[in-house]
């Protein structure tokens, strides 16, 4: 069974006051969510990952187009129980202490009594909420509510959790404990499903990704696929190289770089770079190291994106 | 029902941390500064004049609440996106919608029941302060318990404020919402007016909006039995009865409606 599976998955709004036009905030998204994966869905802002994650959860309804979350329609109250939710920026009642809090919403998954004290004891504990737990929501840092919402998305021990942009407002210290913890989710046998427009967490967790862009799919796939098939080139470092051989070199390479006197880092085009190899090796030079230059996320998302419309704010 | 009880509960505890117990507090005073200062200044009618105003303040006090928490029930949640992480749980809207009403309406009762008890110590403190010949000349006795129709009546009214508070809160901002629901309770409280106007408009559209308007708004004049209560005069229980089943009609109906619309709402 699929975590997640959505299926021309589409919202429009009307926009604009007196003269309303239509606005496709998302447009046919169809993609699929396997148990057990860490799966990271990127876009700039404006991509529509809000306006998904929203449809998920049914905040919003779909102009067309359905969602169906562990094998069920998604909305299905049943489902609810079973999966886990951090709404972008999160906001909870700030009367409350972080404890109350959690002893509410516990409360309204059928967690009682004493489960109930030890769960929401252990989620404060595992966001790394120490005795701030008893103070009022409205005394807490950004981080301190965003760790409050994360632990809210974990009470029920989902078996799917959605986190939409979980690292906003997290310092470096409080995002790599994020990383962590959603690896440990996942080594549990939770579906991990985040939307983020920071590549190097998507980088660092995700075994697969989609890639949005104006509402669109613009790429999905598994991570390694995606950076593989975009292989730029090759980074040669070589040592004893003889002045004679350093003409013919610029002619090959498409860029030298001296590191010392005879040592050269090469950049070499993304064909087999082994005539170069053998050839260098009969001038009498060291070959060092050779490594594949490939994508990062980070170019291949730019360069789909930015073939991608623009959208000024995500909805 | 355990989904509706755990909004109703969150609901009531928001009321408490706001601090609008402390307006009983503040209610209660006034009451016994206004009960010792008026019986300085007056003779026989001491006690009428405490009870009118004792009945007049709950009903107020009540409506304040009723309305300033009424309108953010929703609309708040809303505004501040906290219902995301909410309906992200298993609730169902129409639960969440129940929940707000029967947390706001446990509220009031808590708040009525307090005031009542602190109007009903004012007025046991004004039988002590009596004379035997005063206490003589009253119409109805200081603790008469028919006061507590028009409470009862009251509060019947004010479930009916929180209905149609909650039900503008589904669709619009709370200062919308408050200026819509003072204005449906103004109107309210005229409504019979609109009955008569087919007497006195020839146009036949002006009278289909006028009848229209008498049914679709509330009808609160008959709530009022203050008067008739704090003069001694008793009132049928077949009255309350009446008053009562309408009340459960038109919140029922409200309620409906307002869960018919959040529902179907898109939180953007």
């Amino acid at each position: 069974m699929l975590a997640l599976r959505t299926e021309g998955l589409t919202k429009e709004y009307s926009i604009g006051f007196w003269r309303k036009r239509p606005y496709v905030a998302l447009d046919h998204l169809t993609m699929e969510v396997e148990q057990g994966e860490v799966f990271g869905f990127l876009g700039p802002n404006g991509a529509g990952k809000t306006t998904t994650l929203k449809l998920l959860m049914q905040l919003i309804y779909p102009t067309s187009g359905g969602a169906w979350i562990l094998g069920k329609p998604a909305g299905d109250l049943g489902v609810k129980c079973r999966i886990g939710y951090l709404p972008e920026h999160p906001y909870f009642y700030d009367y409350l202490t972080a404890e109350e809090l959690l002893t509410y919403f516990a409360s309204l998954f059928g967690i009682q009594g004493g489960a109930r004290r030890a769960r929401v004891a252990a989620v404060l504990d595992e966001v790394g909420i120490g005795a701030e737990r008893r103070m009022q929501l409205r005394q807490y840092s950004k981080g301190m509510v965003q760790r409050v919402g994360i632990a809210q998305a974990i009470l029920n021990e989902p078996e799917l959790v959605f986190f939409d942009e979980p690292m906003s407002g997290l310092d470096p210290l409080g995002r790599r404990e994020m990383r962590h913890l959603m690896l440990r989710l996942r080594d549990r046998g939770c579906t991990v499903f985040f939307s983020s427009h920071i590549l190097a967490d998507a980088e660092a967790l995700c075994s697969r990704v989609a890639i949005l862009a104006g509402g669109k799919k613009v790429a999905d796939g598994k991570l390694t696929d995606i950076l593989a098939f975009e292989l730029r080139g090759w980074e040669l470092v070589v040592a004893n190289v003889t002045p004679a051989w350093l003409g013919r070199l610029k002619e090959r390479a498409t860029g030298v770089v001296e590191l010392a006197p005879g040592r050269f880092t090469l950049e070499l085009p993304p064909v087999s770079p082994e005539p170069t190899i053998a050839a260098l090796t009969e001038a009498g030079a060291t070959i060092v190291s050779l490594n594949p230059i490939r994508d990062t996320l980070e170019d291949f998302f730019v360069r789909h994106v930015a073939s991608a419309p623009r959208r000024h704010s995500e909805v | 029902m355990g989904q509706i009880w755990n909004i109703a509960r969150g609901v009531f505890k928001e009321s408490v941390r706001d601090r609008v117990p402390y307006s009983l507090v503040l209610f209660a005073v006034l009451l016994m500064a206004a009960s010792y200062l008026i019986s300085q200044l007056t003779a026989g009618q001491d006690l009428k004049i405490i009870k009118d105003l004792g009945l007049a303040s709950i009903s107020v006090i009540g409506l304040l609440i009723a309305i300033f928490i009424g309108i953010g029930l929703v609309s708040k949640e809303v505004e501040r996106r906290s219902i995301y992480s909410l309906l992200s749980k298993p609730i169902s809207r129409t639960a969440f919608i129940l929940g707000k009403f029967a947390g706001l309406v446990m509220t009031l009762v808590v708040n009525v029941g307090a005031m009542t008890v602190a109007f009903y110590a004012v007025l046991a403190y004004m039988n002590w302060m009596a004379e035997p010949a005063l206490r003589a000349a009253w119409e109805a006795p200081a603790m008469d318990v028919r006061l507590t129709i028009p409470i009862a009546l009251s509060l019947a009214q004010l479930t009916m404020v929180t209905a149609i508070a909650l039900f503008f809160s589904t669709f619009s901002s709370p200062l919308l919402s408050a200026l819509f629901t003072l204005g449906v309770w103004t109107a309210g409280h005229f409504n019979a007016d609109l009955r008569n106007f087919e007497n006195v408009l020839d146009s036949p559209v002006a009278v289909y909006v006028a009848r229209t308007l008498y049914y679709l708004l509330p009808n609160f004049a008959p709530f009022d039995v203050k008067a008739q209560v704090v003069h001694g005069e008793g009132v049928s229980a077949a009255h309350v009865v009446l008053m009562l089943a309408y009340a459960a009609v038109y919140v029922g109906a409200l309620l409906s409606a307002a869960v018919a619309i959040f529902r179907r709402r898109d939180f953007k």
